[in-house]
């Protein structure tokens, strides 16, 4: 059993985005279909039909799966403000999806995406409401603040890790928790918390702070989506142009290898994971300077970090494919809440369809096994053994 | 400035257990300051604090241990000094975490005192809810240990205890208190056979594996609580398991109420513990299930199934989870609220590092984060200046510390989150 290939069979490491489009494509049209089912057995009026008139009962349950699916369509595509919805979701997935790629591809599993985008997302609130200037200096400030904040929360598991060997996966999951309770801490004292309120909310920040929105009026889209672009330009082009992507790379494919070829692997532990948060923290301040009110609340990281589990494997940890998987998954959450609004189906079914995709492709076999696909030769999708390192 | 380069090279390296010593005895003379500065001298001289020791329906009440916070905080700061000192020179070999432990539990007494000055506070209320809240973290802890002694980690035990609350409450207010544990259990242990479907036969990354549980049982019940709980308000109301009284050791001061009058819940948690320590460390399944966990192709080779035990234990784990589901759901207020788990599985899986994956170690840790849960709880009522959310950050934290080996390694199985190939 070796490392290589069943890693990039899983994370999609080294692969063409080209060639392994198959299964991400049948992931999801798998998960649709799973999830039009649950939309079918979960609608309690109809079936009670079932046994006096099933055909009544089918057409029905067809009617309410397609009107469910039909307003998930227009959510995300259907006209150019569900277009502008789409990629105001995707922001923040881009961005904390290529956090988790960056782990991946150096062999390090970041589920703390969540907590670094809390804390990235704190320092930049600090700044957008205590620097009051322009917005040419004030967002930069505050970006920068939140790629410090991030790194600094991913360093710690990434210095763990390098120094005493305990395990990322462990250590991040731990530092979502300490993260969600010193945020709630943070707003709500005299710093942070709004006049006036008793509950974890903050003050909202300068105008100056806040992301200007493309199209301005009702499109929601902000200039957060160019920065999330060129995080995604600048990624690829340190993963795959620069000697420290090299090293990166290199420590995920073989830290023994690079080790022997001279690389301070305990220090790239720590750069990924600092790399990683940082990126995660920007994505947390896109939640506070992206969207109104504009301000800090609590859990303001709303379950991205750990979406972008699921959009890291999606986008087979490349950068590009990142876009990619954060587009869908933008128009699945902006499509979602159009389904919630016109079709009173539960966005919640959005999370199921996630899992379900992140099941199917960390689980390429059992894809080729459903569409009965003769597959290249099937190695292990392993990415981690173990908590000790 | 050469001299000083001299030294430097010649210094020779502490090991790790002289470095630990080292760290251990700082940090007893570090709480001995604590204990001090704050406890001892924020305390007025005179004040007395009340620790209440009995409900007032038990058989023997008004007990009540009334005693000077100040005195109290001086007599733990001298001990810590002498702790710390025979640490640093003699050390205190195999007992090093006991007595680390027994000076903890000092440290929190006497930081109660210091809360409580001036005061009464209802000491056995706040043991008697420590017990409530380990009940679901020790189910957790199990169910990580049942995975992880076989080698399968299972980071999905928050999605199955939240699937066994929502299947007990649901099934529970259509057929009955029993059918819905007994949903609770099976859907528990459909989840544990699809991780191990995923993870054994598949050979999908573990922890992608737990974490897709995780998502797709928090997307699912939270999809349900709303399509179907909400319009259907009578789904959501089943009957509870209510308080069974142990004759005779019900009345046994303050430990009558932490264990013997509390549900079925607590009862059959502690009936797992025994048995699954013995099972584990004195049976013949026990011996194969942990040879499968550290290595597997030797067990493998002596004629052990190795894909069977590790189905069996996964699966067996799973029901564990969604026992402890229902706990949260039949076993206390019976109303099933989206992502009601809020972190429990995940505190259950730092109980089992914490417990070192042994059962009396998980149901230990477990004790210690359901005291922290209850203190954070009770700390309101006595208006400390301690923020809530500190106390509830420390199991998160002070696994961070177990797992960095801070204060002893924590060693898993082997094999530990590797998938067996079959020649």
């Amino acid at each position: 059993m070796t490392v290589g290939p069943t890693f990039r069979d899983i994370t999609g490491v080294g692969t063409r985005l080209g060639r392994s489009l198959l299964v991400p494509t049948l992931a999801l049209f798998s998960a649709l279909v799973v999830g039009g089912f649950i939309i079918a057995v979960t609608d309690v009026d109809i079936l009670r039909i079932w046994g006096s008139d099933p055909g009544e009962a089918l057409s029905q349950t067809l009617d309410s799966v397609g009107g469910a699916y039909r307003a998930l369509f227009q959510g995300s595509l259907g006209s150019r403000r569900a277009l502008s919805e789409t990629l105001f979701a995707a922001t923040p997935l881009i961005l904390a999806g290529l956090a988790v790629a960056v782990g991946f591809q150096a062999g390090l599993f970041n589920i703390g995406a969540e907590g670094q985008m809390l804390m990235g997302g704190m320092v930049a609130l600090y700044i957008g409401f205590t620097f009051d200037g322009p917005a040419v200096i004030a967002i930069p400030l505050a970006l920068i603040g939140a790629l410090v904040g991030g790194a600094i929360w991913a360093g710690i598991a990434g210095f763990l890790r390098a120094y005493t060997g305990a395990h990322e996966v462990i250590t991040t999951i731990m530092l979502n928790f300490v993260a969600l309770f010193l945020t709630d801490w943070l707003l709500k004292t005299s710093v942070f918390q709004q006049l006036g309120r008793a509950d974890p909310i903050s003050k909202p920040v300068n105008e100056g702070a806040e992301l200007p929105r493309i199209f301005g009026g009702d499109f929601r889209v902000t200039i957060g989506l160019f920065v999330a672009l060129v995080a995604v330009v600048f990624m690829h082009w340190l993963m795959s142009r620069t000697s420290v992507g090299f090293q990166y790379r290199t420590v995920g494919n073989n830290p023994d290898a690079a080790k022997y070829a001279g690389m301070n692997v305990v220090w790239i532990y720590v750069a990924v994971m600092a790399t990683s948060g940082a990126l995660a923290g920007l994505a947390g301040s896109n939640q506070i300077l992206g969207l109104e009110p504009y301000q800090g609340s609590s859990a303001f990281s709303s379950g991205i970090g750990f979406d972008a589990i699921a959009l890291a494997l999606l986008g087979r940890s490349q950068p590009v494919g990142v876009v990619y998987a954060g587009l869908l998954f933008g128009a699945l959450t902006a499509g979602g809440r159009e389904m919630q609004g016109s079709e009173r189906i539960p966005i919640d079914l959005v999370v199921v369809i996630q899992a379900l995709i992140i099941i199917f492709i960390a689980a390429p076999a059992l894809v080729r096994a459903i569409y009965r696909i003769k597959g290249e030769e099937e190695g292990s999708s392993q990415l981690t053994s173990g908590w000790s390192a | 400035m050469t001299t000083t380069v001299v030294a430097e090279t010649v210094r020779v390296r502490a090991t790790p257990e002289e470095r630990r010593a080292r760290l251990l005895s700082v940090i007893y003379f570090l709480l001995a300051v604590v204990v001090v500065m704050v406890f001892a001298r924020g305390v007025e001289a005179g004040e007395q604090a009340t620790f209440g020791l009995s409900l007032p329906r038990d058989r023997f009440t008004d007990l009540a241990w009334t005693f000077d916070p100040r005195l109290l905080a001086y007599l733990v700061a001298i001990g810590m000094v002498v702790l710390g000192g025979w640490q640093l020179t003699r050390g205190f070999g195999s007992k090093t975490n006991l007595v680390l432990g027994l000076a903890m539990v000092a440290f929190v007494l006497s930081f109660m005192g210091w809360a409580a000055a001036g005061q009464s506070f209802s000491m056995v209320g706040m043991l008697t809810s420590m017990v409530v809240l380990s009940v679901p973290i020790t189910l957790g802890g199990l169910t990580g240990t049942m995975g992880e002694r076989v080698a399968v980690i299972n980071i999905g035990i928050e999605g199955q205890l939240l699937a066994g609350a929502f299947a007990g409450t649901i099934v529970g207010s259509i057929a009955g208190r029993w059918i819905g544990l007994a949903a609770a259990i099976a859907i528990g242990g459909l989840l544990g056979w699809v991780l191990a479907v995923l993870v054994i036969k598949y050979q999908v990354d573990q922890i992608i594996s737990g974490v897709a549980i995780t998502i797709f049982a928090i997307g699912l019940t939270s999809f349900l609580a709303t399509r179907v709980l909400g319009v259907n308000q009578d789904l959501n109301q089943p009957d509870r398991f209510t308080t069974i009284n142990v004759p005779l050791l019900q009345d046994i001061p303050v430990l009558g109420n932490m264990f013997f009058k509390q549900n079925l819940f607590l009862y059959v948690s502690l009936v797992l513990v025994v048995g699954l320590h013995f099972g584990f460390f004195h049976t013949r399944w026990g011996l194969r299930a942990r040879s499968v966990g550290e290595h597997p192709k030797a067990a493998d080779t002596l004629g052990i199934n190795v894909f069977r035990v590790r189905y069996q234990n996964v699966i067996l784990g799973g029901m564990i989870a969604g026992f402890g589901g229902a706990a949260l759901t039949l076993g206390s207020t019976g109303r099933f609220e989206e992502e009601m788990t809020a972190g429990i599985g995940y505190i259950g899986l730092a109980a089992m590092i914490f417990g070192r994956w042994k059962p009396f170690g998980v149901l230990g840790a477990a004790l210690v984060f359901g005291f922290s849960r209850g203190l954070q709880q009770k700390l309101g009522i006595l208006g400390t200046p301690i923020p809530s959310e500190f106390l509830q950050m420390a199991p998160y934290l002070v696994t961070m510390v177990v797992v960095a080996g801070l204060v002893g390694r924590a060693r898993p199985p082997a094999a530990d989150g590797q998938a067996y190939i079959k020649d």
